[in-house]
């Protein structure tokens, strides 16, 4: 039965992970529009990695959790536009902004809900599974 | 009356277990659906049943000699199955082969066969009871 224990521990974990994705989305969706006189100081898209963690207590075992082994910068140069109005130019008149794709942020953000529903959705049956399981006999 | 408990519950003791097992292996690919480089992965149920039960189709060895060594496997250990990788439907770039549709069926179907073999181990509880109250 501690099996069935050990999934709230994985599942939980993938719903971290996906938490995180989602906020890294959020993040790059509402820094889209941000402008920088500068290269350096303009926002870069941030994305997660994902990792499989091998627990240790039971190596052999089933059970995988996953973890966020690092969020990263997105590695597209920033976009320069001419603007000399703008309050941001640079003495040439160029304002840089991120290279966000926002369809592309869509679709990752998509991709993370429906992970996390997921997960949710083995959540509740591993507790429904338990709670049967512990009546056996009762009747 | 000789009554052995082991016996009256049957294979329905070690089904809920290996049930519970691939259970648990299934919530693992879900829960690593957008881990780069994930393999999925899941087990025969009938073998893993089989090898528990000790009604494996491996042969066993002759012993005659408390020091022979013996293919017989360990109860407890068989209840870590041999995992198999599954074969992905569609190649993708970062080498992950979960695929969550299958998956989510996958673990359906485990989920209502650990509720059925669950229903008969309560009834044959319930059976016993009956057999040993006064009435």
């Amino acid at each position: 039965m501690s099996d069935l224990f050990r999934i709230f521990n994985t599942s939980a974990s993938a719903l971290t992970a996906q938490s995180v994705r989602l906020n890294t989305v959020a993040s790059n969706m509402a820094n889209a529009a941000t402008t920088a006189s500068t290269p350096e100081d303009t926002y870069r898209a941030k994305h997660v990695l994902f990792q499989t963690v091998i627990d240790q207590e039971d190596p052999k075992g089933v059970a995988m959790p996953v973890r966020v082994a690092g969020i990263v910068d997105d590695k597209c140069e920033p976009i320069p536009t001419y603007e000399p109005n703008h309050p941001h130019a640079n003495e040439e008149g160029y304002v840089f902004r991120p290279a966000i794709n926002v369809v592309e942020e869509m679709a990752n953000m998509m991709s993370a809900s429906r992970s996390y529903e997921a997960n949710v959705e083995v959540l509740t049956t591993a507790r429904s599974l338990l709670q049967r399981t512990l009546q056996v006999g009762r009747s | 009356m000789n009554l052995s408990l082991d016996k009256a519950f049957g294979v329905l003791p070690s089904a809920v277990l290996i049930k519970a097992r691939r259970a648990e292996l299934l919530a693992s690919n879900l829960a690593n659906v957008d881990t780069p480089n994930y393999k999925s992965r899941d087990f025969h149920f009938t073998e893993v049943l089989a090898e528990v039960e000790g009604m494996g189709n491996r042969m066993k060895l002759s012993t005659t000699h408390a020091n022979h060594l013996t293919n017989e496997i360990d109860k407890s250990k068989a209840l870590e199955p041999d995992l198999l990788y599954r074969i992905p439907a569609q190649p993708s770039l970062d080498g992950n082969t979960v695929d969550p549709q299958l998956e989510r069926a996958a673990f359906a179907e485990n989920t209502m066969h650990y509720q059925s073999t669950l229903e008969f181990l309560d009834r044959r509880v319930s059976s016993l009871r009956k057999a040993l109250s006064k009435e």
